[in-house]
């Protein structure tokens, strides 16, 4: 299966490749539920079918056939990236609200699949998390740390009509997820190994969330496998991370956490192996996509570390998807017979 | 001169090179200030008597201004006018002033004012010159109050909110709520929503002029056709 950029013209192609892209998903989903509950589950199909309306609506205006586009998947990937990066439990109206923007205003405003210049997913997560930053951050605890337990009924009621179970507050199923919890302590002056001591982390990160960022990993190695994504973004994005990450934590391991740290945390995995890898909104050539996955690892390192928000992936990987036709332009192969390096071309 | 010309100035101000969705010029404060329909048409006001003071003057002192330094002394004129709109602006309406705060003396350099000066009142004479900086400045602010209205309902959930800034306390009763109960989408308050807005509504008025002229061709089509025959 040959695997270059423009997929459009190949429906079969891109259907299948995105139904083994969804696959990839569901160990780690299936985790997912494991430790926070069905919830999630529910976020999926809302986003989904919000993601499916929106497409057929927007195809039927641009009067593009239903059937091929519609079940080509891109959207359906879409849906599921972005539900998986809201907190589950949010309120349904916005996971409805970022589908929809992701699929109006990210995808087709800018020319429907293969045209657009950002990540849908993440123009949806970015649009949601600056425009409702409370309820963004509002993650649940995994089950093992939670102080009360909410039945499903319980969740499904307070996802639809934002009802608390009797005496039951917010803050009794939420935590703050492990990045927001450094940054907040450093504040305060604490040291890293003082801080990583307390009960919501692990070995590699937060408990919990670090085994489902393991599955992300393993169905990311599934992809390549497949040979569905290639391993330049993934291998490079990780190693900038861990290399930036590194330097600041040989430089003062007081104050910046290991360097493995970062990779379970956040939405490294799911970015590198799912996100970023997104063949629309990626370089073409093998170096091109070297250059763009370093990109991001290191911004995201540094949005995550030295910024406001909790977490840096999506700002990382929208940055670099517009750096993407400048990388392009500069890593173009050499043409055989023609003189000059890249695209300078001139005479000899 | 006669009154086709009258209404072709009126015509291209207002909407056919409407300086906000057309001519693309001044987006700065357009994107800057249009976050509600008050702020957006209290800097349009302004801008709109700049231009049209500016506009009249330039046309007046047109036979006495040196070609080779026209731009500067252009400036000089809308500075001055400028200046005043921005002193009286502080003295009567100053909740308002506070709200535009740099936008107002930036009205020196809206591309707009300049380019109504050079392009049309340096050829023509005074009445139609400030006919034309008005008629430019008003389609200007009716794109402001347009896109002010999207960004304030989807954003803030009301209408006209801040009015009390213009007309003191006892305005505050005129405010529409559109939505009750709204949890404000902050993205159409903040710049990418400037962006956005004004991306739909210059969609929206191609897409108004497209449906007119395909409505009109076909019909001068079929003119030609029985004509031919």
């Amino acid at each position: 299966m040959s695997m270059n950029s423009p997929l459009v013209a190949e429906q079969a192609t891109v259907n299948v490749i995105m139904l083994k892209v969804l696959a990839a998903l569901l160990p780690a989903i299936a985790v997912y539920v494991f430790f926070f509950g069905p919830a999630i589950l529910v976020s999926i199909l809302l986003a989904s079918v919000a993601a499916l309306l929106t497409e057929a609506a927007v195809l039927h205006l641009r009067r593009y056939p239903l059937r091929v586009y519609l079940l080509d998947g891109s959207a359906l990937v879409t849906a599921w990236l972005l539900a998986l990066s809201i907190p589950p439990l949010a309120p349904w109206w916005l996971v409805v609200v970022g589908t929809v923007f992701a699929i109006l205003v990210a995808k087709h405003l800018y020319g429907g699949l293969g045209n657009n210049l950002f990540n849908p997913a993440m123009v949806g997560f970015a649009a949601l998390m600056i425009s409702f930053p409370s309820h963004m951050t509002h993650w649940p605890a995994p089950d093992m740390l939670a102080q009360s337990h909410w039945s499903f009924t319980q969740q499904m009621d307070f996802m639809f009509g934002g009802e608390f179970p009797a005496g039951d507050r917010l803050d009794a199923i939420t935590m703050a997820t492990p990045l927001d919890t450094l940054k907040t302590q450093l504040h305060l002056d604490r040291e890293i190994s003082e801080i990583q001591s307390g009960k919501i982390f692990s070995i590699l990160s937060g408990k919990g969330t670090e085994i489902i960022a393991l599955f992300y990993l393993l169905g990311g190695l599934f992809l390549w496998q497949q040979r569905i994504i290639s391993w330049h973004i993934p291998a490079s994005f990780l190693a900038a991370m861990f290399g930036t990450a590194g330097l600041f934590y040989l430089f003062d391991p007081g104050h910046y956490a290991s360097p493995m740290f970062h990779l379970f945390a956040g939405g490294t995995m799911l970015g590198a192996f799912f996100i970023a890898t997104d063949y629309v909104t990626s370089p073409t050539t093998p170096m091109g996509k070297l250059i763009f996955g370093a990109g991001i690892g290191v911004s995201a390192y540094v949005i995550r570390v030295l910024g406001g928000y909790p977490d840096g992936v999506a700002f990382a990987v929208l940055f670099l998807n517009s750096a993407v036709p400048l990388i392009d332009a500069y890593t173009q192969p050499r043409v055989f017979g023609h003189a000059g390096k890249w695209f300078k071309g001139g005479k000899e | 001169m006669s009154e086709a010309n009258y209404r072709e100035i009126i015509w291209n101000g207002l909407w056919k090179n409407n300086a906000g969705i057309v001519a693309l010029l001044g987006l700065c404060p357009l994107l800057a200030v249009s976050t509600s329909v008050v702020n957006g048409v209290g800097l349009g006001i302004a801008t709109v008597l700049v231009m049209a003071f500016s506009n009249g003057i330039v046309s007046l002192a047109r036979s006495w201004i040196p070609r080779e330094i026209r731009i500067p002394v252009y400036i000089l004129i809308i500075a001055v006018l400028v200046t005043i709109i921005d002193l009286s602006m502080n003295a009567f309406v100053q909740p308002l002033y506070l709200v535009l705060g740099i936008f107002v003396p930036l009205i020196v350099v809206n591309c707009n004012v300049l380019g109504r000066a050079e392009a049309f009142a340096s050829k023509n004479a005074v009445f139609p010159s400030m006919v034309d900086g008005f008629m430019v400045g008003l389609g200007l602010t009716l794109t402001l109050a347009v896109l002010g209205g999207m960004r304030e309902i989807l954003g803030k959930g009301t209408l006209l909110s801040g009015i009390d800034l213009a007309f003191g306390a006892s305005a505050k009763s005129w405010i529409i709520t559109v939505i009750p109960d709204y949890h404000g989408f902050l993205l159409a308050i903040l710049p990418p929503g400037a962006f956005i807005g004004l991306g739909l509504l210059i969609a929206g008025k191609n897409w108004l002029d497209q449906r007119k002229s395909a409505r009109v061709e076909p019909a001068q089509a079929s003119q030609a056709a029985t004509a031919a025959a």
